[in-house]
């Protein structure tokens, strides 16, 4: 198992065949369809989500059922910074900043009541929070008119460098670039940026001390662990990635209203994260990667295949790629109660509760 | 272990799932459509609409309408640019999600649609439009009624719908000029629809100098609305208006009646059904509603008994404008005499269509041009068409008829 | 004074709703910690099966409450086998894996019991039939109907016959003693599993019987009607303690309270126009115009503002015990 780990050419020629794989992905797609390069756009922002949401529930233990709350308020601050609705135009550069900041707030601000709260009261404050803030992006249209309300923002500006739009098609050196493809790096090299600080969080004195939240936060107060600053820290970093995922969802979407930012997106993130492997960030991936791809392999393939089977449509296609979704979310968890890919100490945690 | 073993068994599934997945598209393309000989067009129209969540009902007739168009049209055996077209619906699931919208809708474009009829929600709406603006794939939705959608100056968006803008100012005047209250509430459900109608009718109401109370909300899944009906009973409304659809405003308007409110209720398309009368029993009596085209029963008795012939059910709200929606890409590809969009577009742009919501012809937005506006009442448990609202007129409805008896 | 009444009534009877469903978690929570996520659907189900029933009775002439009997007499059944199976096959396995498990298997199988319930009835919103006249009476001003004595009559009753088999019959013996410690519990010769089941089979006996009232009550139902619902129900148990049974009354019977008087007041009390000072500087308010900042469009945030409050100063909920960190 650990042999190929020490031999450095291997691994390097095996992160090399990775990395090319990637650049050339969204071009193998695209053979297929640009919705393909779309869906995979849209799951590399869950992947977003769930590491965001990794530090709060995975490394921190707190579970968060209000999540898309920091991805809206991601969102928002994008979409009122660039779009005709106040007529304001900064640079993305800009706002991605920004937004993942005023997130931060956000997570700084629901954690400071909710420090006392444990386990499923924690999950149902979180949860409220989430909902109070969809409700009102959903109502501040009046009296004054911040967010437009359930009618949304429309015309957000792309991502914009001198001229070069990532929203239009193009072609480049021969190579057909569209907007989904563009997009397609721009998250790629934030989704990279965002597993390297997972990746060292995971192992600084920062995650060992959420670890020790984790397991037991009265014991991890009496070895002189700051509970409230970290606690407030994970809140504060998970919602700053969730900000700069809304942020390019809003520049990708160039429309966004309250409706995308419902209580089933925060239980689907929830979801990825558990379903992976909570606190393991290959996991974590695995999880949103699996969750966002497998209705939309569903929407491709159970028509067909019902037309095969019984030559005609028995029962309608949505209705079962909705039904074998719920059971799939089962049946990983009945057999693999931990994630597919737990962490190491959960692993642990579960072998010694089984003895 | 086995257990291990098992869940990588379903994991490697999948993954050939989505393997096989990534070929079928390709093998439509190379396989071809076997009816499909050198001689006959095929033409594929693509409709979206949520099949699933809280508002699937009304998706799926949506389908149902541009359903029964595209099979009419293939049983017609209709011809374009003299050669014999089938028609094939494709339709797919948005679940009135945007992100998902603008997944389906890049999914049309893959596919090579050659028009598309849908969204349902304004909100799925707008961001799928700026896609198939990008492809050039014409559009019309039969149910998205926000104006921003076709002010973003898309020359390929269409609405066969009235805009909120049109229908709200309708159903106000003629509140405000028949039934002559001194006091209206305002209520809506929080929703891109029924927030922007009623705004249109309280600007419509403040304007003719009659007292508006403080805009009261729901949600689009109120079924409790006692708590703000007796806040309004203690400001004495002469009329209510609520901008939702009939699953609320049905329980609103039994709830009022029950709390003792004397009030005229008035509501917009989205809670003009026959519906009402089922979820509200007796209290729908006398309800006033609007709905924009001129109603079926002036229109087209044709498409209501088409309707319950083919789904065994009446259609529920916006299936007879996506069955105009499906007809209007048609009528324009047999004028123009082809299914590419490029060339047919221009056709669809002047088209001038008798369908089964009234006489239909775009503006250079793309809305519907002086799309007229019937107002209705509950009577009987029937709704029953009492006048047409047509470009900030209003007629008595069976003057409305004569009319148009007459200009025939 | 009437119009306060009234909204004492209108919360009386959605939070004793709420309260009958919010029993149906905090059973379950209080004997395994598992927030049970498709009990909402249970409720659904229950709605559903009544509404089949129902319909399919009205052309007989049975009087219309000897209908709605046999139709929540069909459905408590059923939603019992749909609870007893929910356990069985997507909890039991899981007891003693990692806590968030069995919460990701309660997602899964609300949405395949919503989806299952789509085929079989339909997208559509169904409308209950409205057999049993409504009567309506009035109270010092305030209008009370016949099913609102109905569902408050059989909501009180349903919560003393709980509390009297929780507290006074050999299985509530059972099932408290399951909550305090499975293993002990074990060990005196209680069947365990046994025990676990019959919760899940009376919590969602509780569901069925407040989906029909549900239904009889707004007059409808639709598949999708268990997710909002059981929200609310849940946050109820939440906020009279979850786990704790007149916890879960409570928290039911003020939640609806806390919403109708949110919607009532909070709307008139933060219309700006009306304190003279501040109204000469707003524009809106010219001419008899309103600025209201927060209207009946908050009210979810009213009473989730609530819940957040009472767990930020009890942090184990109104009347929850303070329990170690099992998180």
């Amino acid at each position: 198992m650990s042999d190929w780990r020490a031999r450095p050419a291997v691994r390097w020629a095996g992160v090399a065949l990775i990395a090319v794989s990637l650049a050339v992905l969204p071009f193998a797609l695209a053979q297929v369809g640009t919705s393909w390069v779309r869906i995979t756009d849209y799951a590399i922002l869950y992947v977003l989500l769930a590491l965001g949401l990794n530090i709060v529930v995975g490394f921190a233990g707190l579970l968060d059922l209000g999540y898309i709350a920091f991805y809206a308020v991601g969102a928002y601050t994008y979409a009122l910074l660039a779009s005709p609705h106040f007529n304001i135009h900064l640079p993305f550069w800009i706002i991605l900043p920004i937004g993942a900041a005023v997130a931060a707030l956000f997570g700084v601000l629901l954690g400071t009541p909710t420090l006392k709260l444990r386990g499923d009261y924690l999950a149902i404050v979180t949860l409220g929070f989430g909902e109070i803030v969809r409700i009102f992006l959903n109502n501040l249209s009046r009296p004054i008119n911040l967010t437009s309300g359930p009618q949304g923002i429309a015309g957000i500006d792309p991502f914009r460098i001198d001229g070069f739009s990532f929203s239009s098609y193009q072609t480049i050196g021969g190579l057909e670039f569209s907007g989904p493809i563009k997009y397609y790096y721009v998250l790629l090299a934030v989704t990279l940026g965002v597993i390297a600080v997972n990746l060292r969080l995971q192992d600084s004195r920062i995650g060992r001390a959420w670890q020790a939240i984790r397991e037991d936060e009265i014991a991890a107060r009496a070895m002189g662990i700051n509970t409230r600053n970290l606690k407030l820290l994970a809140f504060a970093m998970g919602a700053s990635f969730g900000g700069i995922a809304g942020g390019m969802f809003s520049a990708i979407q160039a429309f966004i209203s309250p409706e995308s930012f419902i209580l089933v997106e925060s239980v689907m993130v929830v979801s990825m994260v558990v379903l992976g492997g909570m606190g393991n960030v290959w996991g974590v991936i695995l999880g949103a990667l699996l969750l966002s791809f497998t209705p939309e392999v569903l929407r491709w393939t159970v028509a067909p295949v019902q037309q095969a089977l019984f030559g005609r449509m028995l029962i309608d296609p949505e209705v079962i790629r909705m039904l074998l979704f719920g059971l799939a979310m089962v049946l990983i968890m009945l057999f693999r109660p931990a994630g597919l890919l737990p962490s190491s100490v959960r692993k642990r945690e579960l072998t010694q509760e089984a003895q | 272990m086995t257990n291990t073993k098992l869940a990588f068994s379903l994991l490697a599934a999948a993954l050939v799932a989505a393997g096989c997945s990534k070929e079928t598209p390709q093998a439509k393309k190379e396989g071809g459509a076997p009816q499909a000989s050198a001689e006959t067009v095929e033409v594929k129209i693509g409709h979206v609409g949520p099949l699933t969540g809280s508002i699937a009902h009304l998706g799926k007739d949506n389908e149902n309408g541009a359903r029964l168009a595209i099979e009419e049209a293939n049983a017609a055996k209709i011809q374009i640019g003299g050669k014999p077209a089938t028609f094939t619906l494709v339709a797919e699931d948005d679940q009135a999600d945007p992100k998902v919208g603008t997944t389906v809708a890049q999914k049309l474009v893959d596919a090579k649609v050659n028009g598309v009829v849908g969204h349902l929600n304004s909100g799925v709406t707008i961001p799928a439009s700026a896609i198939y603006n990008q492809a050039g794939i014409p559009m019309i939705t039969g149910s998205a009624t926000n104006p921003k959608l076709t002010e973003q100056g898309f020359k390929n968006v269409f609405r066969v719908v009235g805009r909120d803008d049109q229908q709200g100012p309708a159903i106000a005047s003629y509140l405000a000029t028949e039934n002559k209250p001194k006091v209206v509430a305002v209520i809506d459900d929080a929703t891109a629809y029924g927030e922007g109608i009623a705004n249109e009718v309280e600007k419509t109401l403040k304007a003719a100098k009659i007292k508006v109370l403080p805009r009261e909300k729901g949600t689009d899944k109120t079924t409790d609305w006692k708590a703000i009906l007796t806040k309004l009973r203690g400001h004495k409304p002469d009329a209510v208006f609520y901008g939702g659809m009939d699953a609320t405003g049905g329980p609103l308007l039994k709830q009022g009646r029950e709390l003792g409110m004397k009030a005229v209720f008035s509501f917009g398309d989205g809670a003009c059904t026959d519906k009402m009368k089922e979820l509200a029993g007796d209290a729908s009596e006398g309800l006033l509603c609007s709905q924009a085209g001129i109603p079926p029963q002036a229109a087209s008795q044709k498409f209501q008994e088409a309707f319950k012939k083919r789904f065994s059910g009446d259609p529920i709200i916006y299936a007879p404008f996506t069955y105009d929606a499906a007809n209007l890409l048609i009528e324009a590809m047999k004028k123009a005499g082809s299914a590419d969009p490029k060339v047919y577009l221009p056709e669809l742009q002047k088209i001038n269509y008798s369908g089964a919501t009234g006489p239909i012809a775009f503006d250079e937005k793309g809305d519907r041009k002086d799309a007229e506006i019937t107002i209705f009442t509950m009577k009987g448990g029937k709704i029953e068409p009492i006048a047409v609202v047509k470009a900030g007129k209003t007629w008595p409805y069976n003057d409305f008829v004569k009319n148009m008896a007459s200009a025939k | 004074m009437d119009t306060f009444l009234q909204q004492i009534i209108n919360g009386l009877t959605a939070g004793s709703v709420y309260a009958v469903v919010a029993l149906g978690y905090t059973m379950v929570y209080g004997i395994i910690q598992l927030i049970n996520f498709a009990h909402g659907e249970v409720v659904m189900i229950g709605a559903m099966v009544a509404f089949s029933v129902i319909n399919a009775l009205v052309p007989y002439g049975l009087p219309p409450l000897v209908i709605v009997l046999i139709g929540a007499g069909c459905a408590v059944p059923i939603c019992m086998l749909v609870g007893y199976a929910m356990e069985r096959l997507a909890y039991r396995p899981l007891r003693h894996a990692p806590r968030l498990a069995p919460l990701i298997t309660a997602i899964g199988v609300s949405i395949i019991l919503q989806h299952v319930a789509l085929l079989v009835w339909s997208r559509n919103v169904l409308a209950f039939p409205q057999i049993i006249e409504s009567r309506t009476y009035m109270i010092g001003g305030a209008a009370i109907t016949t099913i609102q004595i109905a569902i408050l009559a059989i909501c009180f009753g349903l919560m003393a016959a709980l509390a009297i088999l929780i507290y006074r019959t050999p299985l509530g013996t059972a099932m408290r003693a399951t909550a305090q410690n499975q293993q002990v519990a074990g060990l005196m010769g209680i069947d365990i599993n046994r025990v676990i089941a019959a919760t899940f089979v009376i919590g969602a006996a509780l569901g069925a019987i407040a989906g029909v009232l549900y239904g009889t009550y707004y007059g409808l139902a639709q598949y999708t009607m268990g997710s909002i619902l059981g929200l609310k129900a849940f946050s109820a148990a939440v906020l009279g303690g979850i786990g704790n049974i007149p916890g879960a009354m409570l928290g039911g019977v003020l939640l609806g309270i806390v919403e109708a008087l949110g919607a009532g007041y909070i709307g008139d009390l933060t219309n700006l126009c009306q304190y003279s000072f501040l109204a000469a500087h707003i524009n809106d308010c010219a001419g008899g115009g309103n600025f209201v900042i927060f209207g009946s469009n908050y009210q979810d945030v009213f009473a989730f503002v609530v819940l957040i409050l009472v767990l930020v100063f009890r942090p184990s909920g109104l009347l929850g015990e303070r329990v170690g960190d099992r998180a």
